[in-house]
């Protein structure tokens, strides 16, 4: 079971497989909004750096360039650069892993 | 998750050959395109009787025809049917002969009308209808009884998709999934388009070697007949619509498709129009689009299908339930004539995956108890096909 970073409005994203370094918003998420989550039993604050779109993810991991960006418990893709907790994870710092005959 | 006072069983009835359905019908089958319009009326005649037409059976290549005739045999063989009967034209290029062979062996009655030889559409309807009389009425002798859980088998479908499909739909169907098979039961998933940039991941859930070398082949050959046609499944994703709606790679659009298997292994791989055989997590080939993958897992033997959608979408399936699950609200408010469950309180009232995936699980043994999917009591069905890869000669 995961727990869920939520805001004083409720949750307000998802994290959708407990080894994730994202999170999913589940509303239109402003910058400087503050999420709390529990890894493990470390409670932990998240500040956004930037606004996430709903549906959109954020970083609640520190990903280094070339770490493995990770949702529904799997390798999505890989960092294109540093990416920060809080920080909006999409086509600007993220790239496909998965060329032809890959992995396979 | 705990199975004290929680619903582990269902009302089916129990065919001949100890398989088991959800739905006791007469299938009436249209064996090529040109007996469509022949069986939809004698369908029409008879309570209990549902129909099935496709754009086949004729002016195909043998291994086209090969594939139709497979697919008819196990669309014929699904339990959901206590009778089969099959309307051909008399001409057609498949062999509707081995197809009643096959369905009969099943231990369930089959008959077949050929429009030319009863004289015409009048003939074939006046000895179609008094068959279909007959079986249907002898169909209503049976009543359901209590079978568990392990008997059930579940086709999986997504369709009509938005991002609420990858964060919330196909998630908690995944864990409803991962009940069913925890339970014992069979869950088969297809949509090898689908598949495409996750099938490194979903190979390293096949059960052995042999069966990830076939799912990997499947994906292979899918895109190269996309490539031999011009198109490029890799180059065009994720679209410029996923990127907005926050898909950021084609792993992750195809990762939050197959999420809806859950997380089981899979246990074999089968060509389209198959049958599975044995219990646990199966993958059937097929494309993405609903005619032809409804029909394929209705033919690898699915009772019912649950079909995880987003922006809506009205299909059932003639005689195997479709339930549909939504996580976009304004949708469920917009379509509720389309949508049978309502999961998006994960997205605005912090329900887990696993809650949400346990009401679809119930609802799932509810449907397959007899309660009807929105899509029954609309009666929307019709729109059915086989998956064909050659041409129309």
């Amino acid at each position: 079971m995961v727990e869920l970073p939520h805001s004083r409005e409720g949750k307000r994203c998802i994290v959708l497989h407990p080894s994730d370094n994202t999170a999913t918003a589940l509303a239109d998420l402003q910058e400087r909004e503050t999420l709390y989550w529990n890894l493990g039993e470390e409670r932990r604050a998240i500040t956004l750096r930037e606004p996430i779109p709903f549906a959109h993810k954020f970083a609640i991991l520190a990903i280094p360039e070339g770490g493995a960006v990770r949702k529904y418990g799997q390798v999505i893709g890989e960092a294109a650069r540093d990416i920060q907790v809080g920080d909006y994870v999409h086509v600007h710092n993220v790239v496909s892993k998965r060329t032809r005959g890959q992995g396979r | 998750m705990r199975n004290e006072g929680r619903e582990l069983s269902f009302m089916g009835y129990r065919r001949a050959n100890g398989e088991v359905g959800v739905r006791n019908l007469l299938g009436v089958f249209s064996l090529v395109t040109c007996a469509n319009e022949a069986a939809i009326r004698i369908g029409s005649l008879v309570p209990g009787a549902t129909v099935f037409t496709h754009q086949n059976g004729c002016g195909q290549t043998q291994a086209d025809l090969e594939t139709v005739t497979r697919t008819l045999m196990h669309l014929g063989q699904n339990p959901n049917l206590g009778a089969v009967l099959l309307v051909s034209l008399g001409c057609e290029g498949l062999a509707p002969a081995r197809i009643a062979e096959e369905i009969g062996r099943s231990g369930k009655p089959v008959e077949w009308v050929r429009i030319q030889q009863e004289g015409g559409y009048f003939g074939a309807l006046s000895e179609a209808g008094l068959k279909a009389q007959n079986m249907a009425q002898a169909l209503t002798g049976l009543s359901r009884e209590k079978i568990g859980v392990e008997e059930l088998v579940l086709g999986l479908k997504c369709g009509a998709s938005d991002p609420t499909s990858g964060m919330a739909a196909n998630p908690a169907l995944g864990k409803a999934v991962d009940s069913l098979i925890e339970l014992g039961g069979t869950v088969i998933f297809g949509e090898t388009t689908e598949v495409v940039g996750a099938e490194p991941i979903l190979g390293q859930r096949a059960k052995n070697e042999d069966v990830r070398r076939r799912l990997l082949a499947l994906v292979d050959r899918l895109e190269e007949r996309v490539k031999a046609s011009g198109s490029d499944i890799r180059g065009g994703n994720p679209s410029a619509g996923n990127i907005a709606g926050g898909i950021t790679t084609l792993e992750e659009k195809s990762i939050g498709s197959i999420v809806k298997s859950g997380s089981a292994p899979i246990q074999d791989v089968y060509e389209y129009g198959a049958k599975r055989q044995g219990r646990g997590l199966f993958f059937v080939d097929s494309p993405g689009r609903e005619p032809e993958v409804m029909a394929g897992l209705a033919a690898a033997g699915a009772q019912i299908i649950a079909f995880a959608t987003g922006l809506g979408a009205p299909q059932g399936f003639p005689f195997v339930p479709v339930v549909k699950i939504c996580a976009n609200y304004k949708t469920i408010q917009r379509l509720p004539d389309f949508i049978d469950l309502d999961v998006s309180r994960i997205i605005s009232g912090g329900e887990s995956l696993e809650d949400a995936g346990e009401r679809i699980f119930q609802e799932i043994l509810r449907v397959a108890s007899g309660k009807w999917t929105k899509a029954e009591t609309l009666g929307y069905s019709g729109s059915t096909n086989i998956y064909t890869t050659g041409p129309i000669v």
